[in-house]
């Protein structure tokens, strides 16, 4: 039965040609535009790192003053002073702990006549790449015992290890850094997460390549390398930015449980109080959010792209409806052609599956045609200089979604078409022939 | 015409009826808010940043192994290292002038904080937010900014200090933005005023027409052109030089850059980024709202065209299916203008409900819209104008089945039935 309603679909789409290829270059365009935009979408939203993510927690506690603060609405402040950074690091309550802040790293050039060039760097301590199950090539990171020494050691990216020494080891070489020299004691793998998340609200982009230096952070500091991002709350000394008043850290702890979360909350408030009592803090608010909660309140992905998804949605929307109504419009042509079946003794439930059977197949070609339109659109969003580019591409989930999306939106488009051609009394239509 | 046959002939399509009017709605709804998103976005980028910007490029470099600037000895050494540079990029043939700058609009690097009446004034409500522009006494000339009163910076009145000193000048010249706010009446030139709540007073001496600050950013809405000039040469590790090329060289004037200085001092760091050009530096600035814009309006093109297509696919199965009607009524004596007007008055009703609902829908998708994103309320122009053009998209739409059901002839009705 089904191939006869394939026959009798085929053939009716057939019949009009313009009416068809209407109804399946509206279906695919809208279909395109959609799978682009939440390509895109679920690109920038996604999972940073999907095995370790609900381990990982961003802490905030407020150093700043009384001014404009509103107690109970003032949130605390995105980053943290490097007293509260050690104090919290020295405390050791959590599996782990880490601060960071990024930095421009100059590093001079292997060869003589080469010219220095600048890098990304992050300054941070030893956990953190047990902590980001960040992957070795060669050696490891340092200890919390060259943290404390300010050891003068460097772990490296695959590409500045592939630009530098063609990608062989270099594990126990020296590069200058800022005008020190630095003994490089880990290559990484290949390691960009995206979106980057721990560059939140340090000053770096959200998405792309990764960071080429790692530095232990007091050494870094010792060689004058300064975080991208700081802000004061009060005139600051800041060529001394471990004592001024000024915020320019972040902190990632590890908990693996609820209870060690509870615990770590308390441990933070318990914190805030007690500076407060020794006259450093005035506002006790503290804040613990899981990975995905800070990712959603920073507000990583960008409005604009919320935005396009929600307009591409809106465009489908509109594409649906025009399907129904030019679905309609071919099937109660057919009204003759119904009547006959019906008179012949085809069901009215026949009728509503040949009927559906017809969008369906709109639907998937609509389906295939959305497919080029997306791969067009990802193509185009590849060539936009946005630093996600790189990334837009069509994988099998949204691949198999895109059917699934045309099928479903044409069957829903064939509802109603398909429902009036199975109410049609055979008797009027013979009638009329 | 009566409208009564239209309106009994509506009542037994109504399916049709209420897709195209869901339709003409939905698009209404959609590319009145597209529109306004558009015209949002074309605002903002063709804002005035008060800089003459043909002809002017910019040069970003850092030092290598040069001191750090927190002693004396440090802060004169790179204040000459940077007076060589501005030597030797003022030989140039194809430079017309050079300056030390901090930074420049659209350039998303800045300075920012408060100007107050009174000393020692922190964070407090009545202060001005501004953007600082750091520079010597060829930064007015070379960024082709438009003085309006005082006079401008001359050599002795530039000062040199490290970065990290926040000394406030004695001196300075301020847009007129900040002029006209904290001197509504009268002329700011030789009035006093407090920077970052410090108690050093510092001396107007000119006004700038309009200089925008560099943050691009809906965050600078509020004091997008509060800039104040100090006449001041920073001195760090890098160092940013503005340079006008002569009418016509700026090509070669970027291009004899990098040459040039590395003939200075090869000891420093300049890379792809490094020398670019203001129409770069605007480009990048606005790149996203371009895009955007761009984006949102070949969607509306498509909506339009969507639609504009579902009507003359609808119409012309009316006409199909009604060609019996048709033949009667011109057999009656109806002439071909009543039956075009028939399909077209048609057309309009069913419209005007679909626009009607559509203005509503756009009303309420741009609240939406301001709730969860940046957005203001849409002018009912925008709306209006949306429905007008909306509704004539209509009339273009149903003119051709419009047209082919007015040919059909009289003899139609004698067949088929």
């Amino acid at each position: 039965m089904f191939d006869y309603y394939l026959g009798l679909a085929l053939r009716s789409l057939r019949r009009n040609k313009v009416l068809t290829a209407l109804m399946i270059v509206t279906l695919g365009l809208g279909i395109g535009a959609s799978i682009t935009t939440l390509t895109v979408l679920r690109l920038l939203s996604g999972d940073p790192l999907p095995q370790k993510s609900a381990r990982l927690f961003y802490a905030q506690v407020d150093p700043y003053t009384k001014d404009g603060y509103e107690a109970g609405k003032t949130k605390p402040q995105r980053l943290i002073a490097y007293t509260d950074a050690m104090n919290l690091l020295h405390a050791h309550q959590a599996d782990r702990q880490v601060a960071l802040a990024l930095t421009d790293a100059r590093i001079a050039p292997l060869r003589s006549g080469e010219h220095p060039f600048f890098s990304d760097g992050v300054m941070t301590t030893a956990d953190f790449f047990t902590m980001f199950d960040a992957p070795f090539q060669y050696g490891g990171g340092w200890s919390a015992a060259d943290d404390e020494s300010r050891a003068q050691v460097v772990v490296i990216s695959d590409f500045l290890n592939d630009k530098l020494f063609g990608g062989a080891s270099s594990v126990g070489r020296i590069i200058r850094v800022n005008d020190h020299d630095l003994r490089i004691i880990g290559v990484l793998k290949k390691w960009a997460p995206q979106p980057r998340f721990y560059a939140q609200e340090l000053g770096g982009r959200s998405y792309g390549d990764g960071d080429a230096v790692f530095l232990p952070l007091q050494t870094a500091r010792a060689a004058n390398m300064d975080p991208t991002n700081d802000d004061c709350w009060a005139v600051a000394d800041i060529t001394k930015l471990e004592t001024a008043p000024c915020i320019w850290l972040g902190f990632w702890v590890e908990l693996s449980s609820d209870a060690e979360v509870a615990a770590y909350t308390q441990f933070l408030s318990n914190y805030a109080q007690q500076q407060i009592a020794l006259g450093r803090f005035y506002r006790p608010e503290v804040a613990l959010s899981d990975l995905m909660q800070w990712l959603r309140n920073e507000k990583v992905v960008p409005d604009d792209v919320r935005l396009q998804a929600g307009l591409a949605f809106g465009f489908l929307l509109i594409c649906v409806v025009n399907t129904v109504g030019l679905l309609l419009a071919k099937c109660l042509r057919r009204s003759q052609e119904i009547g006959v079946r019906r008179a012949l003794g085809a069901m009215r439930r026949e009728i509503f599956a040949q009927f559906m059977v017809e969008a369906g197949m709109v639907g998937l070609a609509g389906g295939l045609l959305g497919l080029v339109f997306a791969e067009f659109g990802l193509w185009c969003i590849r060539h936009q200089p946005a630093e996600y580019a790189g990334l837009a591409h069509l994988d099998v989930h949204m691949f198999l979604l895109t059917f699934l999306v045309a099928l479903v939106s044409s069957l829903v488009a064939g509802l109603l078409p398909a429902w009036r051609a199975s109410q049609l009394a055979p008797g009027s239509q013979l009638k009329a022939a | 015409m009566a409208l009564h046959p239209i309106l009994a002939a509506l009542r037994k399509h109504k399916s049709g009826v209420v897709l195209i009017s869901m339709q003409i709605a939905l698009t209404l709804a959609i590319v009145c808010n597209a529109i306004f998103i558009i015209g949002q976005r074309i605002d903002r980028v063709n804002r005035l940043t008060g800089l003459d910007e043909g002809n002017l490029f910019l040069v970003t470099q850092q030092w290598v192994g040069a001191p750090s600037g927190d002693d004396p000895a440090g802060v004169e050494k790179l204040d000459s290292m940077q007076k060589e540079d501005l030597v030797a990029l003022r030989t140039l043939p194809d430079v017309a002038s050079v300056a030390s700058i901090n930074s420049l609009p659209l350039l998303n690097s800045s300075s920012n904080g408060e100007i107050s009446l009174k000393p020692g004034a922190t964070e407090s409500k009545g202060n001005t937010r501004t953007t600082f522009y750091f520079g010597d006494e060829q930064m007015l000339s070379t960024l082709g900014l438009r003085l309006i009163a005082g006079r401008a910076f001359n050599t002795g009145d530039i000062q040199h200090h490290s970065f990290r000193d926040q000394t406030e000048p004695s001196i300075v010249i301020v847009t007129k933005p900040i002029a006209d706010k904290l001197f509504p009446q009268g002329s700011a030139v030789g009035k006093v005023m407090y920077l970052d709540g410090g108690t050093t007073p510092t001396t107007i001496i000119g006004v700038v027409e309009r200089l925008q600050v560099p943050g691009s950013g809906s965050w600078t809405n509020n004091f997008a052109y509060n800039a104040t000039l100090e006449p001041t040469r920073i001195d760090h590790n890098y160092a940013r030089y503005v340079v006008r090329a002569k009418p016509g060289r700026l090509e070669a004037a970027m291009r004899a850059i990098p040459p040039t200085l590395y003939k200075v001092n090869p000891l420093r760091v300049l890379d792809d980024d490094s020398v670019k050009s203001f129409a770069d530096i605007r480009a990048s600035a606005y790149r996203a709202d371009i895009g955007m814009a761009i984006l949102m309006g070949v969607v509306c093109l498509i909506l339009l065209g969507v639609t504009a297509a579902g009507i003359v696919g609808l119409t012309s199965f009316w006409v199909g299916q009604r060609h019996r009607q048709i033949g009667v009524r011109r057999a009656l004596g109806a002439r071909k203008i009543d039956i075009l007007h028939y399909f077209q008055i048609e057309n309009l009703m069913i419209a005007g409900i679909g626009a009607v609902i559509g203005v509503l829908l756009a009303l309420g998708l741009n609240a939406w819209l301001m709730q969860h994103f940046e957005m203001d309320r849409i002018p009912l122009a925008y709306v209006l104008v949306g429905l007008v053009a909306l509704v004539i998209l209509g009339q273009v739409a149903v003119f051709v089945p419009a047209r082919r059901a007015s040919n059909v002839s009289p003899v139609e009705a004698t067949r088929a039935a």
